[in-house]
């Protein structure tokens, strides 16, 4: 018996699924499974963080419901990856946050945060919100840059340092010896894997969506989230290192590497996320973790906002519009910043632990 | 769906799906009529997952050439040489072509990874499972135009003079119809989920046979072509049968119900007793006969019986073992005589002879002065606890069915072709298969007459 319901429920289908096998060239999921007879809570954690919810195990398998066997890997995965991460979330008194880290949490995040910025320049000076501030430091004239590093440096280092504990305790609990290392071989193989996300690929046809036909559309909106995100933070890491090394203050021209990065990045995040929103409110229900839709959808509007507000903010920076725009376009990051350890954000991080986990069985078993 | 069809298909396996797609690409109109609604459909195919094939190199899935020779005397030693050598020679040598030709139509091939079957030179494994190829027949079929009803209950087949005019159909909404056709393939598979006719040849220990496959296989099309003049072929006794868990789904439990610790240990009948040699042959070989076996016992039920420490020498599987910690307490468990379970693995043991146990090939572990002798792999059942696995008959499929020709064209009993009939896959088996069983033959049965008759049928559609 373990902690919860749907561990013992994960326990049953891999039982079956062990017994059975013909998945095992679809994902990585299934050799990992195939590598135990028996399963802990951590193992069950471990196999649900390693599936990449493709789907093809489910229109693949001749148990899946209505057999009364009722193997329905997905999503049965998909319920325990989402409790596994409260279940290792730092510290323990915010694991509650996953079930309400809703949609709404995350706007009403972004707005407060928004509205406590335009307060601050509105209450000190109406004109400087409204007005029309060019050159450089002309964001600064709404908030001081060292305010603006200060918070959100704040709100970063904590989502770094809850990752980090969180992390720590999955990597504890599926590792063997517990609390080994991870070599640098397994690391890289590890972030080749999920850099081409090898296992959403419904083993070399593409994912299964709306019906049996599969398709790689999540894949390819999954990436452009992805790489969209990594460029906006390149952006935002090389504009720091321009303020703090070149003393070049933002905005910074059209041409320049952070408005390009960002440029590109934005767009991403903008088309990855919607793809993203689409894909998921078409996908069969069986598929789904219904109770966690609130969580991945305020994730994915959290992106979008950020990615819309950016580009707005880009394309109306010399308007009067730029103030209202950047308390926003800052409220939606602060808003992304400190929901990161308590919501959909994670969901990327074990994924890469639980590789890392992976190529390193694969090598011991060698 | 209505007018005519060039070409009708009754079934919805991998042999039917063959034989539609191959009669597309001739350029016929095709039409498929699956008897299950949509997630049961492909009958057995759902449950299998390779195909045994000739080639004469390996390639990136196989590990080494299996030639043709070599598949055929596999056949001939698995059937006792009941097989109609032409026929099997025939698909042996299509065989070879298949195994790129399936590939072309979607099914996707995987290394041969884990697991305990030693099939990695002469079986291709699907990606993904049985229930994968058929999902990737299927999307092809749909592509290339062929049209698909399910839940579609062919009631009547209108055959006169040995030439097929209309089969009658009741759908569950629209009530009954009739669907003309120009020529007719039957892929519709044997009889094994019918019980009743299972009776028949078996008597009352039917009722305690399990049918590892699809419950739709309830041999209909195939009693109504034998009813209407089509010959005959095979022993309707014979049948791919294994030994399957007896805690295992009376229908379609599948792979997951199959035991594969026979040779570990000792195979017992109710009454305590040994009653066949555990360590005859290498398993994958082997494995099908402990079904026709167990049919034998009393109560059509057995007990493979081992100990503490090969529990990890055979797959996982779905069903624990019932363990005692001792044979008596192993005994009561299982309802068996205790001293009688006692007295044949104290006799067993005292029997084993020390040798060099490998259950990779024959060895030398066998016992002397018990009957009936292990010959291999024969080790002393006595470290607890010890652990039993109740065992049934486990029906795959049956060999009954219509005799054909090369051309997958049926015979009528006067031995005269038919001018537009053929068949594929389970409902002709027989014709190759006598008796016995080796993995991975029923879908080469199933791909390379399925594509023939494919073939064939839309030839006479179009003359």
């Amino acid at each position: 018996m373990h902690g919860t319901r749907i561990l013992d429920e994960a326990d049953r289908l891999m039982t079956v699924c062990n017994s059975c096998r013909y998945c095992e060239g679809l994902c990585a999921v299934f050799p990992a499974m195939e590598m135990r007879r028996a399963f802990s809570d951590g193992d069950l954690n471990y196999l649900a963080n390693l599936c990449h919810s493709c789907g093809a195990c489910y229109v693949d398998c001749q148990f899946s419901p209505p057999h009364e066997f009722n193997v329905n890997v997905p999503q049965t995965l998909a319920v325990a990856r989402a409790e596994s991460y409260a279940t290792y979330a730092w510290p323990q008194a915010l694991s509650g946050a996953f079930t309400r880290n809703g949609l709404v949490i995350s706007i009403i995040a972004a707005l407060s945060m928004a509205a406590f910025i335009f307060g601050f320049a509105a209450l000190n000076d109406r004109s400087v919100l409204f007005g029309v501030h060019t050159g450089p430091g002309a964001f600064y004239k709404l908030m001081p840059h060292n305010a603006m590093a200060a918070l959100f440096s704040a709100a970063f280092l904590y989502a770094i340092l809850a990752l980090v504990m969180s992390v720590r305790a999955f990597w504890r609990d599926i590792g063997t010896p517990i609390g080994g290392r991870a070599d640098s071989g397994s690391i890289f193989q590890a972030i080749r894997d999920a850099g081409e996300l090898r296992y959403l690929h419904g083993g070399g046809v593409g994912c299964y969506n709306e019906d049996d036909k599969p398709t790689d559309r999540r894949k390819l909106y999954h990436h452009l989230t992805f790489y969209g995100f990594l460029l906006c933070f390149a952006a935002t890491s090389v504009a720091t290192l321009y303020h703090y090394l070149l003393g070049r203050e933002a905005p910074y021209p059209l041409w320049d590497l952070p408005v390009v990065l960002g440029t590109l990045g934005g767009i991403g995040l903008i088309v990855g996320s919607i793809g993203l929103f689409v894909a998921k409110s078409r996908r069969a229900n069986e598929l789904l973790d219904e109770n966690r839709y609130g969580m991945d959808v305020g994730f994915i509007a959290m992106l979008f906002l950020t990615g819309l507000t950016g580009m707005l903010l880009l394309v109306l920076r010399e308007t009067a519009a730029m103030g209202p725009l950047l308390a926003l376009h800052l409220g939606a990051v602060f808003a992304l910043f400190i929901t990161i350890p308590y919501g959909k954000f994670v969901h990327g991080i074990y994924r890469f632990v639980a590789l890392v986990r992976y190529a390193q069985e694969r090598r011991t078993a060698a | 769906m209505g007018g005519k069809y060039d070409v009708l298909v009754i079934g919805g396996g991998n042999a039917a799906l063959c034989a539609a797609i191959s009669a597309r690409r001739g350029g016929a109109s095709v039409l498929v009529l699956e008897g299950a609604p949509k997630f049961y459909r492909g009958g057995n195919t759902r449950h299998t997952r390779n195909m045994r094939c000739a080639h004469d190199a390996a390639t990136e899935i196989l590990t080494g050439p299996y030639t043709e020779e070599e598949f055929w005397e596999d056949l001939l030693r698995v059937t006792g040489g009941q097989t109609d050598e032409v026929l099997a020679r025939h698909m042996i040598r299509e065989s070879k072509d298949i195994l790129n030709w399936i590939v072309e139509q979607g099914v996707r091939w995987q290394p041969s990874l884990g697991g305990t079957l030693s099939l990695g030179r002469t079986n291709s494994f699907f990606l993904g499972g049985g229930r994968a190829m058929l999902n990737a027949l299927y999307l092809t079929a749909e592509q290339l135009g062929v049209d698909v009803e399910y839940d579609a209950e062919v009631t009547d087949l209108v055959i006169e003079d040995g030439m097929f005019l209309a089969a009658r159909l009741k759908r569950p909404i629209n009530g009954e119809t009739e669907i003309r056709a120009t020529s007719l393939v039957a892929a519709a598979g044997g009889f094994e989920a019918n019980i009743e006719w299972l009776k028949q040849y078996w008597g009352e220990a039917a009722d305690n046979f399990l049918i590892r496959g699809t419950p739709y296989n309830r041999g209909s099309i195939l009693k109504m072509l034998l009813d209407k003049g089509v010959q005959e072929v095979g022993d309707p006794t014979q049948c791919h049968a294994v030994a399957i868990d007896a805690r295992a789904p009376k229908f379609d439990g599948g792979i997951i119900t199959r035991h594969d610790s026979v040779v570990f240990g000792i195979v017992v009948n109710k009454h305590s007793q040994r009653f066949y040699d555990e360590g005859e042959d290498i398993w994958p070989k082997r494995y099908a006969i402990w079904g026709r076996l167990v049919a034998a016992q009393p109560d059509q039920i057995a007990y493979i019986i081992f100990d503490s420490t090969v529990v990890t020498s055979f797959m996982p599987t779905l069903f624990p073992p019932i363990a005692g910690q001792t044979v008596a307490e192993l005994a009561s468990k299982l309802e068996l005589d205790p001293a009688a379970l006692e007295k044949t693995i104290t006799e067993f043991n005292a029997a084993v002879r020390p040798g060099t146990f490998d259950h990779t090939i024959l060895d030398d572990c066998r016992t002397e002065g018990v009957t009936p002798e292990k010959t291999h792999w024969a080790r002393q059942i006595e470290t607890p606890p010890y652990l039993a696995y109740p065992v049934r008959p486990g029906i795959t499929f049956t060999y009954l069915g219509t005799r054909v020709t090369k051309e997958s064209r049926m015979l009528m009993a006067d031995g005269k072709p038919s001018a537009n009939m053929f068949a594929a896959g389970e409902i002709m088996a027989g014709n190759v298969l006598g008796k016995g069983y080796a993995a991975g033959m029923g879908m080469t049965i199933g791909s390379v007459f399925g594509r023939i008759a494919g073939r064939e049928a839309a030839k006479h559609a179009r003359n």
